[in-house]
């Protein structure tokens, strides 16, 4: 049972996703674009919805001891603004901003046949690999302290 | 020149909502793709199940969304070269930032943590500032 949940929350998101129209890079690029004349306001709507709904239903589930098929919750622990924070975040909006896509319609889009987002896709994967690779090529770096990013909750 | 509409946008985000809230309630993970996507592919990673099931549930709704109205996928408008960068820049920055529009965006803003609004808030303006510059200033 607690497979079919995952599965079934990542087909919730890749529908979800299609049908706000975030799997079509031009309304992306179309909302970042505030100067071009044609702004397209749907994302603000689809995070208004979704942040909006999880927001709530957050609230509600965290006051559970324990999700229902495991053992503790699994909640990112960082709080520091870091630099790797803004700069990570940073270059991920640049790349988005270029092509239209972030990973989930990425993904998505890439698995309804489009070569567009296939090209994407592999390309950030390689990005995610390379991050990897220059980790652990810095063993000074503190890699434990990432690999404990999220933990069981207390 | 794309078309605005409130009420499937919303539905959209409600479903997107819903999905997130789903993965946490039973399985008490928060759902950033961009972090199951890094974690499903790493071998260093002990605990990569639920990350290749989630991204097959994702990829069976790429399936359906293909099947049932093919014009809710569309290309982005740049070329290899553009896709290509614009790809590892996402991939690399997404795991610099541990997070990305999902995990960040949503997840991270609807539970009012600082790190993932800060996040939000610059990926939005580079990818604002992106779009300028490569629509307005190169001339796309």
């Amino acid at each position: 049972m607690k497979w079919l949940t995952v599965f079934i929350s990542g087909l919730l998101f890749a529908l979800g996703l299609g049908i706000a129209g975030m799997t079509q890079p031009e309304k992306i690029i179309n909302f970042l674009d505030i100067s071009g004349g044609h702004w397209d306001p749907s994302m603000l709507f689809v995070m208004g919805g979704a942040v909006g709904v999880n927001m709530m239903l957050y609230r509600l589930i965290i006051r559970r001891r324990h999700p229902v098929f495991e053992a503790a919750f699994t909640m990112p622990r960082r709080r520091l603004i870091s630099r790797r924070l803004v700069t990570g975040a940073g270059l991920f909006g640049a790349g988005w901003g270029l092509a239209g896509y972030c990973p989930g319609p990425g993904l998505v889009a890439s698995f309804s046949g489009s070569l567009a987002a296939l090209s994407f896709v592999i390309a950030m994967l390689v990005g995610m690999q390379l991050y990897q690779l220059l980790q652990s090529l810095h063993q000074d770096d503190d890699v434990d302290a990432d690999n404990a990013d999220t933990a069981p909750r207390n | 020149m794309t078309d605005f509409d409130p009420i499937t946008s919303l539905l959209g985000g409600v479903l997107i909502g819903l999905a997130v809230a789903t993965l946490f309630l039973f399985n008490g993970r928060i759902l950033g793709v961009s972090n199951i996507t890094a974690e499903a592919l790493s071998l260093r990673s002990s605990d990569r199940g639920w990350r290749l099931l989630f991204l097959a549930g994702l990829g069976l709704g790429g399936v359906l969304i293909h099947l049932s109205n093919p014009t809710l996928i569309g290309d982005s408008p740049r070329a290899l070269p553009g896709l290509i960068i614009a790809g590892l820049l996402v991939g690399y920055g997404s795991a610099l930032g541990r997070g990305c529009t999902s995990g960040h965006g949503i997840c991270g803003i609807s539970r009012l943590s600082l790190r993932s609004i800060v996040a939000t808030a610059v990926f939005m303006s580079t990818g604002m500032l992106t779009v300028f510059v490569v629509n307005h200033m190169i001339g796309g």
